[in-house]
């Protein structure tokens, strides 16, 4: 399988902190690939450089063979790697159906498209994927007004709505009623089989990637202490002591 | 509701048609308003629909004016000269001339304008919020100073400009329309620019900026295209002023940052930010009460004026359609969750 994102030996400090050290890890097309490690490890600071949020200070990032490490957030976007807020980021004012209908995906619009009126195809797509993701009955509701893990929900929706190649998932289980983690759980499957969309999920909860990923890789105080498989992951000594506090 | 809005818009536009026949004395304060309708509604693409409030579009109101001027008078005349003699009787435009050249001067601002508002935004386009809003008061306060100390535009004194060639009632009424004529055309372009996706996406860029670039919307496109389609109808507005108003200067008519820069912002708080109608709405209530106050409180009309900023700043900061909207979120097509089932609203 080939590689859709790779990181060579990238870090990235904050004035003294040290949030990355030569971190390296790859993606591989078609697949689910967890990041996990503890708190302030540097799983989210890892994700911001790789969607190009913040420049890196070595090292180097590549998406489909092209180096993207020097590259803006919107120019990233558009080559088809979308990434999800850890805080949900929705448009609050507006309901979900105009929340879906403004995640077109944008790349794939001439200029006239832009001035053009939204299709009955789009009103289409953006219906079937608030019923998949179980938002149809609220689809006129202003999306503000929803819960958090609903809005998780409708930006997960909307993620989908832009057509990506990979999808970069930050903690998209957090904040989310028990009950609804196995229907997520489900859903982040079935995007990645149905829709063939590589995702990229940092995650707190073992379970839920446990479950999913099937290659994890896991980051302690800004290194990369472990990669392989859910098993091999979770018999890997280092990163038990990593989780408990022994390292 | 859906059958009677073709009547209510016809109904309007008789209206709009009949209102200089209706008030033949009042021509040119009803041109006025019209000018005003336009600026709110324009300032109400950037400020509004995009979230970046600019103080600075009189600047496009003030450039329209001295290009659409210059455009005009360079058409028939030497500019230097004409400058020179500001204006004075020695310098004839036959009717070809003038209607000539005001189209052509126009035409000119508007494009000029646009141009403008592409190259002082990607200068200042990276600035957000109150950053923004001082940004382009900045720009038009320095263009003020700069053209009132640039002699072959006349300087301090402005421009002269012959007026209109005819009877002074017809030339009343031929400013009237076409300041309606463009502020009806501003009406319907955004009426149908805020359906599309342009519309969608700048919405998008007012609610979440940093979101609608995580998702790939060309932000700087949006940002730059808005603010040219604005500045291109001040500057058409503010060319129309120019003939209207015979004669301008840079820091009081052209650049008056103070009063319509400010007044047109005033409009659209206390019509409603991102609505169509609100500006439309703002402008009309501002300019009565601009005017009854000029005209029976002289003297105190700028403390009356201060008073209704207080209040509705104060009271009503959603402006009269965002009270509307909450007052009576169904006539918007929003749906407020039924609390009793936990169900939306059924759909059309």
């Amino acid at each position: 399988m080939t590689k859709i994102i790779e990181v060579s030996n990238v870090s990235k400090s904050y004035g003294g902190v040290i949030a990355n050290k030569d971190v390296s890890l790859s993606v591989k097309k078609g697949t689910i690939t967890g990041l996990i490690g503890p708190n302030g490890s540097g799983k989210t600071t890892l994700f911001n450089s790789i969607v190009g949020y913040h420049p890196i200070d070595s090292g180097s990032i590549k998406f489909e063979n092209n180096e993207i490490s020097n590259l803006q957030v919107q120019e990233i976007a558009r080559l088809g790697m979308l990434r999800t807020f850890q805080q949900t980021r929705i448009y609050g004012e507006m309901n979900c159906v105009e929340n879906m209908l403004i995640s077109l995906p944008h790349r794939k619009m001439s200029w006239r498209d832009r001035f053009a009126s939204n299709t009955k195809t789009d009103y289409e797509r953006a219906d079937h994927l608030l019923e998949f993701v179980g938002l149809y009955e609220k689809r006129f509701l202003r999306s503000g007004s929803l819960s958090f893990g609903q809005q998780k929900l409708l930006e997960f929706a909307m993620a989908l709505m832009n057509e990506p190649t990979v999808l970069l998932l930050d903690e998209p289980t957090a904040g989310i009623n028990p009950t609804l983690i196995n229907g997520l759980i489900d859903r982040l499957k079935r995007a990645n089989t149905e829709f063939g969309i590589t995702l990229f999920i940092i995650e707190h909860n073992m379970r839920v990637i446990m479950n999913m990923a099937d290659t994890i890789y896991c980051l302690a105080h800004g290194e990369m202490l472990a990669s392989g498989t859910p098993d091999e992951i979770q018999n890997n000594q280092n990163v038990v002591d990593a989780y408990l506090g022994a390292h | 509701m859906i059958t009677q809005k073709p009547i209510f818009y016809a109904g309007l536009l008789a209206l709009i048609i009949v209102l200089p026949f209706l008030f033949p004395t009042y021509g040119v304060q009803l041109a006025a308003m019209w000018l005003m309708i336009i600026v709110a509604m324009t300032w109400d693409m950037t400020g509004g629909q995009m979230g970046y409030n600019s103080l600075g579009n009189i600047f496009f109101y003030g450039t329209g004016m001295y290009v659409a001027a210059l455009v005009f008078i360079g058409f028939s005349h030497d500019i230097g000269q004409y400058t020179d003699a500001s204006g004075g009787g020695s310098f004839q435009f036959t009717d070809a001339q003038y209607f000539t050249g005001l189209f052509l001067g126009l035409i000119a601002a508007g494009f000029f304008c646009a141009v403008s508002a592409v190259v002082i935004g990607m200068l200042i386009f990276g600035l957000r919020g109150p950053y923004f809003a001082i940004g382009t008061l900045a720009v038009a306060i320095a263009a003020g100073e700069l053209v009132s100390n640039w002699d072959w535009v006349g300087g301090g004194q402005g421009i002269a400009l012959p007026i209109y060639p005819g009877d002074i009632d017809v030339g009343k009424k031929f400013f009237y329309f076409m300041f309606a004529g463009l502020g009806v055309s501003v009406f319907i372009f955004l009426k149908w620019l805020y359906t599309t996706r342009f519309g969608a996406a700048i919405n998008a860029i007012r609610d979440d900026e940093e979101k609608a670039e995580a998702m790939g919307i060309h932000t700087m496109w949006y940002k730059l295209t808005t603010w040219a389609i604005s500045a291109f109808f001040v500057g058409i507005a503010g060319g129309l002023s120019a003939f209207q108003l015979i004669h301008f200067e840079p820091l009081e008519s052209a650049y008056q940052t103070i009063n319509l820069g400010i007044f047109m912002v005033v409009c659209v708080l206390l019509g409603g930010k991102g609505t169509l109608w609100g500006p439309v709405i703002g402008a009309i209530v501002f300019h009565l009460f601009k005017e009854i106050t000029w005209a029976y409180l002289l003297g105190w009309q700028w403390v009356a004026l201060g008073g209704l900023i207080v209040v509705t700043v104060v009271y009503f900061q959603d402006g009269f359609m965002g009270w509307l909207k909450h007052q009576k979120p169904e006539w918007f097509g929003i749906r407020v969750e039924d609390s009793s089932t936990g169900k939306a609203g059924t759909a059309e």
